[in-house]
C-alpha cells in the first residue's frame, strides 16, 4: 500500500465508529431528543460486544450485543426523559458517567483478554481500483455497515413516510400530537435506535479496531460523535463528510509526525485540532440562522407531555 | 393502571423528597450490586460510607474534596437556572488554576507576601471567566451552542496545561519531569485544621454559597434567570436581556470554576502537574442537579459526592472492588434523582384502564 | 436532606466505634505491605508488572499486601498513601512519578512508616527511591531491530518526551546503529499514556512508512497487535507481550520489581532499612528481555545473549561514547560513558532519529 493509500484507509477506519455513533444520535436529534450520553453507551457496547465475542467466538454475536447493551441503556435514559421528563441534558451526563462506570466495572476480568482480529471483506474488481481500492473496499464489514447505515438514513429520513413522522415529531411534538401520531412512542424508538447505533460503535472498538477491552478505551469518541451531529447541522451526508475529516485530521497528524517534517507545534497543540475544528465549524453554521433553523430539530431536548 | 396526572402545581415538598429518594434507591441500589458481588451489604455499607468519615482527619478530607465541587456548582447553577448550558467547568478549573499557577510561579524566588495569594485568586477567577468568556462569546454574537463549545474546550485546556508543564512551566530542577516547581510557602492557602489539609479554600466555597443564594433568590438580576430558565418568552416580553444572562451564566461558572482550580494548586497540591482536576468539572453538573440548583443543597450534595469518591477508595483498599465503583454510585444517584423528579409536578394515579 | 443521613451516620459511628472495640488488636498477625498503582492492573503493563512484584513479596515473606489502582496523580493520592501509613504499613510503595511529593510529604508525618517511591528524584528521611534502567533492554531490543529490518526503517509510539522515553528512544536507535549504520527511526508521540485506539493508528502509520519493525513506550498492547496484524514486527515493552503477537513479538524489554520488594520489606522487617536510591538495570535483575522469538537466526540470540551478559557485568553501557545527537553534536567523547545525571536530563533524540523532538 503506498501512503496515500494507507492515509486513505486509516482514515475511513478511524471515521468509522464516529459516523455509526453519529447516525444514531442524528435520528435521536431528529425526534426533538438529546442524549449526551454517548459515551457510555459506546462503553457498554464495547464491553459488551467484546465479553459476547470472546465467550461466543463470533464476533457478529459481539456486535449485536453491544447494540443490546446500547439500546438498554438508551432505553433507561429514555424512560427518565421521556416518561418521567428528567432533564435531557442532565439525563445524558448521568448516562455517560454510569456508562464508563459500569463498563469498566463489567469489564475488569476482561482486561487480561485478547480476541482473534477479524479479517476485513474484500469487494473484488473494486478494490482493484487503484490508490481507493485497497482503502475503501477492502474494509471491516462494519465500514460497509455505516455506508448502508447511511444510504438508510437518507432514505428513511428524506423519502420515506415514517421519516417524515419522526421530523414532525422534532418539529413540533404537539403538532404531531394533534394529528394522531404518538410523539412520544416515536420518540422512543428514535433514542433506542440511537443507543442501538451507539453500542454497534463501541464495539466496533473493540471487538475490530484494536481489539481489545481496558477502561476508558473510548477515549472521548462519544462526545466527538455528539459535536458531528451539531457540526452536520443535523444532515446525514455532512456527517459522513465530518467523521472522515475528524478522522483525517487525526491520521494526518501521525503522518506528518512520523515522516520527520520539521514541526515547530507542540504535539500537543496538533492533538487539539480536531476540537477547534468543531468549534469554527460550529461557529460557522450557526453564524447562519437559516441553516440552522433549515435543519435542526425545534424541540431538540425539549420534553413533550402529550396532555399538556 | 398507574398513569401520571399533571399536579395543579408543583409540588413543593416533592422538589425537596425527591433527592432523598434518590439517595434512598442509590443505597438500596449499592447494596444490591455489594450482594452482586458476593460482599456483605451491610459490610459494603460501612466500608463505603461509614469508614472514610470515621474520625477528624477523614472529615477533613471530605471537605477539602468537597471545596472544589461547591464552588464549581454553585457558580454552574447559576447559569443552569436561566438555562445556560456550561458543562465546560473541568476545563475552566484547568485554566484557572493555570493561571494563579503563573502567578506563583513569577513570584517565586521573590520575598512573597499576602499579595501573591490575592492575586492568585484574582488571577484564577479570570482565568477560569477567560475560557468561559469563549463560549459566553461565541453563543451571545454567532448563537453558537453553548453545550459543544465549551465542552471540546474542555479537551483543548487539557492539552494546554500538558503543554505547559511539558515545557514553559516545567520545574527546571525537576529532571524533565512534568510538572511545575512546588510553590512557596507565601503561595500556598493557610490550612485551617492543623495536621489536615483542611485549607482556607473551604471558607471561600461556603462564602460562593451564601453570595450565590443572595444573587439567586435576593437579586433582581437573578430573579431575571429564574424567571428566563422557567418561561423563556415570558422573559423575552420582559424585556430580559438574553445575552446578559448567557453572560452572567458562564462568567459566574467559569468565576467560579477557576477559583476552584486555584484553590487546587495552591492547597492539596502546592504545584500545576497535568492532573490538576479530577473530573471536579463534570462532578459538579451532577451535584448541581442533585442540589436541585440550590446552594443550600449544593452544600449537602457536595459533601455526598466527595463522600462518594472516598468510599471508593476504601471500597478498594477493604473489599477489592474496583476504582469505577465511585461512578457507578454517581451514575445511579443522577439517574435516580431525574427520574424521581417527576414527582414534582406530576402524582401517580390509580385508573381503571379506559376500555 | 442529608442532614438525617448525616445524624444516622453519627450513630453508625458510634455503633462502628464500639465494634472496633470489640473486634480490633485481634488481627496483630502479618505486617501489611501497601501498593498504591496509576492505573488498572490490567494484563500487561506498567501496573501489572509491579503488581507481579507484589504476588512474589506476598509469596516469599508471608506478609499480607494490599493496593489501590487507578490512583490518580494528584490530591488524591496523598490520603490514599495517608490511609496506608496510618493503619500501620509497614511499608508503602508508591508505583508512579506523580505520587513523589505526596508520598514525600506523608513519610514525614508517618516516621515508623518506609516509603518507596518509583521513578522519582527526591530522597526523604524514611523515603528511599527505585528506579530501573530500561534503556539497557532497549538497547538489546534495537541491536535486534537493527539486525532484522529489511527497510532499515524502525517505528516508535511514544507517549510523552520525559527522560525516561528518551533513553528508551535513543538507546533503541543507538543500539540498531551498532549492527545496522543505515537504520533510521520514526517517532510519534501520542501524548497519552493509555489510548489503545490512537496507539494502534500510530503504529499503522509507522507501518505504512515503511516501518518493518516497531515498538512502543506506551501502556497497551495495541501496537504489538497491530504489527502481528500486518505480518511485522514488534517489542513489547513493560511485560512480555507475546500472546498478542505471536509471531510479531520478537522479545519484550521486561521489568521486575519482585526480588527489589522483597529485599526492601525483609530489610524493614529486620530493621536495617536505609532509604536509599536505587537505579537497577540488568545487575540487580530488574530489567530482563522475555524469551525470544524463534524468528531470531540462532547466532542473533547468542549475541544477545552475550550481550546481556556484559551489562550483567557492567563492561557493556548502551550509552557508551562517542554519543551524537541529531544535529550531529557531539554529546559524549569516545572512551567515556553518558553519566547518569546526563542520561537524567537527556531532552534530545541522537543520530538516526529522522522525527523531530515537538515543542
Amino acid at each position: 500500500m503506498d501512503i496515500l493509500t494507507s492515509i486513505l484507509f486509516a482514515t475511513i477506519v478511524a471515521g468509522t465508529p464516529l459516523i455509526i455513533v453519529a447516525l444514531g444520535q442524528l435520528i435521536a436529534e431528529k425526534s426533538g431528543v438529546l442524549n449526551l450520553g454517548a459515551e457510555g453507551m459506546m462503553a457498554m457496547g464495547a464491553i459488551a460486544g467484546f465479553a459476547v465475542t470472546l465467550h461466543s467466538g463470533s464476533p457478529w454475536l459481539g456486535v449485536l450485543a453491544g447494540m443490546a447493551a446500547g439500546a438498554v441503556m438508551s432505553f433507561i435514559f429514555a424512560i427518565v426523559v421521556l416518561t418521567l421528563m428528567g432533564n435531557q441534558v442532565a439525563s445524558g451526563l448521568a448516562l455517560s458517567i454510569l456508562g464508563v462506570g459500569l463498563s469498566a466495572f463489567i469489564g475488569k476480568p476482561y482486561e487480561a483478554e485478547i480476541l482473534q482480529t477479524v479479517s476485513a471483506i474484500r469487494i473484488p474488481l473494486l478494490a482493484d481500483i487503484p490508490i481507493i481500492g485497497e482503502a475503501l473496499f477492502n474494509q471491516q464489514a462494519l465500514v460497509y455497515f455505516s455506508w448502508a447505515l447511511f444510504g438508510g438514513i437518507v432514505w428513511f429520513l428524506y423519502r420515506s413516510r415514517p421519516g417524515l413522522v419522526l421530523r414532525a415529531v422534532g418539529e413540533s411534538p404537539h403538532s404531531a400530537h394533534s394529528i394522531g401520531y404518538p410523539a412520544i412512542r416515536i420518540r422512543y424508538m428514535a433514542t433506542i435506535f440511537g443507543g442501538a447505533m451507539a453500542g454497534i460503535g463501541g464495539s466496533f472498538l473493540s471487538v475490530f479496531y484494536t481489539p481489545l477491552w481496558v477502561e476508558g478505551m473510548v477515549a472521548g469518541r462519544g462526545w466527538i460523535a455528539i459535536a458531528l451531529v451539531v457540526f452536520a447541522t443535523w444532515r446525514p451526508f455532512r456527517v459522513l463528510v465530518g467523521a472522515y475529516l475528524f478522522g483525517g485530521v487525526m491520521v494526518a497528524q501521525l503522518f506528518v509526525q512520523g515522516s520527520g517534517l520539521e514541526i515547530n507545534i507542540p504535539s500537543q497543540f496538533l492533538s487539539a485540532l480536531p476540537y477547534l475544528a468543531t468549534i469554527v465549524v460550529l461557529v460557522i453554521i450557526s453564524r447562519d440562522q437559516n441553516t440552522v433553523r433549515l435543519n435542526a430539530p425545534v424541540s431538540l431536548g425539549q420534553p413533550f407531555r402529550p396532555e399538556a | 393502571m398507574l398513569r401520571l396526572e399533571r399536579r395543579p402545581e408543583a409540588s413543593q415538598t416533592m422538589s425537596y423528597v425527591s433527592p432523598l429518594i434518590a439517595i434512598v434507591l442509590m443505597l438500596v441500589g449499592g447494596l444490591v450490586l455489594f450482594a452482586a458481588l458476593g460482599k456483605n451489604p451491610l459490610e459494603g455499607f460501612k466500608v463505603f460510607f461509614v469508614n472514610p468519615i470515621s474520625d477528624l482527619y477523614g472529615v477533613s478530607e471530605l471537605l477539602l474534596k468537597a471545596t472544589p465541587l461547591m464552588l464549581c456548582a454553585v457558580g454552574l447553577a447559576i447559569g443552569f437556572r436561566a438555562n445556560v448550558w456550561n458543562i465546560g467547568a473541568e476545563g475552566q478549573l484547568i485554566v484557572g488554576a493555570i493561571a494563579a499557577s503563573a502567578v506563583a510561579l513569577h513570584f517565586y524566588g521573590s520575598e512573597g507576601g499576602a499579595h501573591v495569594l490575592i492575586l492568585m485568586v484574582v488571577a484564577g477567577c479570570i482565568g477560569g471567566m477567560l475560557w468561559a468568556a469563549i463560549p459566553a462569546f461565541l453563543k451571545t454574537y454567532f448563537n453558537t451552542n453553548e453545550i459543544l463549545v465549551s465542552l471540546m474546550l474542555v479537551y483543548v485546556a487539557q492539552l494546554l496545561v500538558s503543554w505547559l508543564v511539558h515545557g514553559p512551566m516545567m520545574d527546571p530542577d525537576g529532571f524533565n519531569f512534568p510538572q511545575s516547581r512546588l510553590f512557596e510557602d507565601s503561595a500556598l492557602l493557610p490550612i485551617l485544621l492543623e495536621d489536615t489539609r483542611l485549607n482556607i479554600a473551604f471558607t471561600f466555597a461556603l462564602g460562593a454559597l451564601v453570595v450565590g443564594y443572595i444573587f439567586m433568590f435576593r437579586s433582581f438580576a437573578g430573579f431575571q434567570m429564574q424567571v428566563a430558565g422557567f418561561a423563556a418568552n415570558a422573559a423575552r416580553y420582559a424585556g430580559f436581556s438574553a445575552k446578559r444572562m448567557v453572560w452572567i451564566g458562564l462568567m459566574s461558572g467559569g468565576a467560579m470554576a477557576g477559583l476552584a482550580g486555584m484553590s487546587e494548586v495552591a492547597g492539596p497540591m502546592g504545584q500545576i502537574t497535568e492532573h490538576v482536576s479530577n473530573n471536579y468539572g463534570f462532578a459538579a453538573i451532577i451535584v448541581a442537579f442533585v442540589a436541585r440548583l440550590n446552594p443550600v443543597g449544593i452544600f449537602f450534595a457536595s459533601l455526598l459526592m466527595a463522600l462518594l469518591y472516598l468510599g471508593g477508595e476504601q471500597a478498594q483498599q477493604y473489599l477489592n472492588l474496583p476504582s469505577s465503583i465511585s461512578n457507578v454510585f454517581q451514575g445511579m444517584l443522577l439517574m435516580f434523582l431525574l427520574g424521581s423528579d417527576v414527582f414534582i409536578n406530576y402524582r401517580l394515579r390509580w385508573k381503571e384502564a379506559r376500555a | 436532606m442529608t442532614l438525617t443521613k448525616i445524624i444516622s451516620n453519627r450513630w453508625l459511628l458510634i455503633a462502628f466505634t464500639a465494634m472496633a472495640m470489640m473486634f480490633g488488636g485481634a488481627s496483630q498477625a502479618a505486617d501489611n505491605v501497601g501498593f498504591v498503582y496509576v492505573s488498572p492492573i490490567g494484563d500487561a503493563g506498567w501496573t501489572y508488572q509491579h503488581d507481579l512484584g507484589r504476588l512474589q513479596l506476598e509469596k516469599e515473606t508471608g506478609v499480607t499486601t494490599s493496593y489501590v489502582e487507578n490512583v490518580a496523580e494528584g490530591a488524591d493520592a496523598e490520603r490514599v498513601i495517608r490511609e496506608m501509613a496510618k493503619r500501620g504499613d509497614k511499608v508503602v510503595f508508591a508505583t508512579s512519578f506523580g505520587y513523589m511529593n505526596y508520598a514525600l510529604k506523608v513519610s514525614n508525618t508517618f516516621r515508623k512508616t518506609a516509603f518507596v517511591h518509583a521513578t522519582g528524584y527526591k530522597l526523604g528521611k524514611n523515603m528511599g527511591l527505585v528506579n530501573a534502567r530500561f534503556y539497557e533492554g532497549r538497547y538489546l531490543t534495537g541491536v535486534i531491530a537493527g539486525e532484522m529490518t529489511k527497510s532499515n526503517v524502525l517505528g516508535y509510539v511514544a507517549a510523552f518526551p520525559i527522560p525516561e522515553v528518551l533513553q528508551g528512544i535513543n538507546a533503541f536507535i543507538k543500539g540498531a546503529r551498532s549492527v545496522n549504520p543505515k537504520a533510521e527511526l520514526r517517532v510519534i508521540w501520542v501524548n497519552s499514556w493509555y489510548d489503545p485506539g490512537k496507539e494502534r493508528e500510530a503504529s499503522l502509520t509507522l507501518l505504512s512508512q515503511n516501518a518493518d519493525v516497531i515498538t512502543h513506550h506506551t501502556d497497551s498492547t495495541a501496537v504489538v497487535q497491530a504489527a502481528e496484524e500486518k505480518g511485522k514486527y514488534a517489542f513489547g515493552y513493560h511485560s512480555d507481550m507475546s500472546k498478542y503477537g505471536p509471531n510479531a513479538h520478537l522479545t519484550a524489554t521486561t521489568h521486575h520489581w519482585g526480588d527489589y520488594y522483597v529485599k526492601t520489606v525483609k530489610e524493614v522487617q529486620a530493621g536495617s532499612w536505609k532509604p536509599t536510591s536505587v537505579w537497577g538495570g540488568y545487575k540487580e535483575g530488574m530489567i530482563k528481555l522475555a524469551p525470544l522469538n524463534k524468528a531470531i537466526p540462532a547466532d542473533l540470540q547468542a549475541r544477545i545473549r552475550e550481550m546481556e551478559k556484559q551489562l550483567t557485568a557492567g563492561t557493556l553501557h548502551p550509552f557508551a561514547g562517542p554519543v551524537v545527537d541529531q544535529g550531529g553534536k557531539t554529546i559524549v567523547a569516545a572512551g567515556q560513558n553518558m553519566t547518569d545525571d546526563q542520561l537524567n536530563k537527556m531532552n534530545y533524540y541522537l543520530q538516526g532519529v529522522v522525527s523531530k523532538i515537538p515543542n
